[in-house]
């Protein structure tokens, strides 16, 4: 043993290749391998009598998923919807995140903090059906269902369509845009908010001037995750719309089950594409020091 | 920073405005899985338990709640295993292509997960070549789990690595100026450190393999059913409304104080 431990602090290459080996050749070859498989089989045509993926070369369906309006235009909306629940969850996690680092009691942060961050856990599944049964309409097909929470309670109910989604999203993914404010706001010395109104700025002022500049790399880090997972989401959208609003998400599974695999991955691009582009941006703004 | 009372106040309101938000849905479905009509209208005609009981009779959600303990614990484990390894690499060597690693570990999280599924099913069913011979992974517990433990390395890594970032070198130092070799400081003093991030990233991946549906839904196959595929393929039946809104609120009871308990003993540090 003595010995094994010499020989390794000797030869620090070998160690490091005994420790780094293993998750680089999983990650490596499971997840990229597979990553790029997906790109190239996106490529093949399809045997239109078998419905199987055939060896043979083609841009058919590269060009089906890119130049088509109908599927663009669905790209677009997916696009639409992410940045729009993106926004969201920045505007009601910004104020919340901010009282709890800063305003609040100290002995209440930590608590409030866990409180904002174990819905996560809650199931995501369990947390898209419940918003099923919170927008559900009062009358469907002119049946009076009696609806759900919002129309009990409130009298309206934005109903089962794109508010739904965008909705659902962004309580789906909001501790994701919490966390990462609250912890770039911890980081904040309070001497540097004391400074800037010694020298006579005003609240509003230090936030824009020294909160905000400072916590660019953690909003963007937030971002990643609201922006990403609901771009590709295709189970909240079917659950909260019962399958009348369409994602590129629902786009992929539907043309998966057609059975069309090549054309299914040419149209994950688009997914693939926008997100390589969103968190290439992210990481210009310093997100990956955040996360 | 001095802010006026209303501000404050404001800032209150809005942030306990928030946590509302995120709880009402989960207090509506929990309090509706004792509904005694069988719909999601609010509010309840009535309160029974009478669905609890038939969720525990019926073999259905029992069957997948187990595929999904199954499933988890074995991802969970090997999850564990890479993560650590990847932790320790991390952080105690200097590599060309560090930032890479670090981006290819959380790269299955920050992808949609529809990317991630579609990849990783493509690759299973295709039967991969070597000349000589070849394999085809094909789908059932074996994908699964392979789908399952790529996205969980990331939670393990996450709380492992960030527990040896926060514990000294000095104590490693010193064990060896205490004489001990490398076999001895890890069994002594680096795995003692490390106990409770083990069992917390472990909680956290064993609760993300649980509630995942996306890559699950596509490289299961037709064989084997976890509770979320249950709950998905129940949703949409209205007699099974009752049991569905059982095992949400079930899912839901059980994560929730396991999250808990996963974050108290990642911020715990047994060197203090």
């Amino acid at each position: 043993m003595r010995a094994l431990g010499r020989f390794m602090r000797r030869h620090r290459r070998l160690s490091l290749a005994s420790v780094l080996g293993a998750p680089v050749a999983w990650m490596l070859v499971i997840y990229i391998g597979s990553l790029a498989f997906m790109v190239v089989s996106a490529f093949f045509r399809l045997d239109g009598l078998s419905q199987k993926p055939t060896n043979e070369l083609t841009g058919d369906n590269i060009k089906t998923a890119f130049t088509t309006w109908t599927y663009v235009e669905v790209v677009l909306k997916s696009v639409g919807v992410a940045v729009v629940v993106t926004t969201l969850c920045f505007v009601i996690a910004l104020p919340a995140a901010f009282y709890i680092s800063k305003v609040a009691a100290p002995w209440a942060r930590r608590g409030l903090i866990v409180a904002m961050l174990l819905p996560l856990w809650a199931g995501y599944l369990v947390k898209g059906y419940a918003w099923k049964a919170m927008l559900r309409p009062g009358s469907e097909f002119g049946i009076d269902t009696g609806g759900g929470f919002l129309n009990a309670t409130f009298g309206w109910t934005p109903g089962f369509g794109w508010i739904a989604v965008v909705l659902a999203e962004s309580y789906l993914w909001l501790p994701y845009m919490i966390l990462p404010i609250y912890a770039g706001l911890d980081r904040l010395p309070p001497s540097l908010l004391d400074a800037s109104g010694d020298v006579g700025a005003r609240p509003m002022r230090t936030f824009r001037s020294i909160v905000m500049p400072l916590l660019v790399p953690a909003i963007a880090a937030g971002s990643i995750f609201t922006f990403s997972l609901t771009l590709g989401d295709f189970i909240t959208p079917n659950l909260v719309t019962e399958g009348k609003v369409q994602m590129i998400g629902n786009l992929i599974q539907r043309t998966l089950g057609a059975p069309n695999q090549p054309l299914a991955a040419a149209f994950t691009l688009w997914p693939l594409l926008i997100v390589i582009v969103y968190l290439a941006g992210m990481k210009r703004l310093g997100a990956f020091e955040s996360i | 920073m001095q802010l006026t009372r209303p501000t404050q106040w404001s800032l209150r309101l809005w942030t306990w405005g928030a946590l509302a938000f995120l709880y009402l849905p989960l207090l509506v479905i929990a309090i509706l899985s004792f509904n005694t009509a069988t719909s999601l209208s609010w509010p309840p005609k009535g309160l029974t338990t009478s669905w609890w009981e038939a969720a525990w009779q019926a073999e259905g959600p029992k069957a997948a709640l187990w595929n999904s303990v199954k499933l988890a614990s074995v991802a969970t484990l090997i999850a564990l295993v890479i993560g650590t390894l990847a932790a320790f690499a991390m952080q105690r060597f200097q590599f060309f292509g560090k930032q890479s690693v670090s981006f290819l570990l959380v790269l299955p999280i920050a992808l949609p997960g529809i990317v991630t599924a579609i990849a990783l099913r493509n690759t299973f069913d295709r039967t991969i070549d070597f000349g000589l011979f070849g394999f085809r992974i094909g789908f059932g517990f074996q994908s699964l789990v392979i789908a399952h433990a790529t996205f969980c390395i990331v939670v393990a890594y996450n709380n492992v690595v960030a527990r040896l970032r926060r514990s000294s070198m000095n104590l490693l130092e010193a064990s060896a100026d205490l004489g001990a070799h490398g076999v001895q400081t890890f069994r002594y003093v680096t795995f003692p450190l490390m106990r409770s991030a083990l069992l917390s990233g472990g909680i956290l991946a064993f609760a993300l393999s649980f509630d995942e549906i996306v890559v699950t839904t596509f490289t299961a196959g037709s064989g084997y059913q976890t509770l979320p595929q249950w709950i998905f393929a129940n949703v949409s039946r209205p007699n099974n409304v009752p049991l569905v809104n059982v095992m949400a609120t079930f899912v839901m009871v059980v994560s929730i104080p396991l999250a808990w308990l996963a974050q108290r003993l990642a911020d715990s540090d047994p060197s203090r």
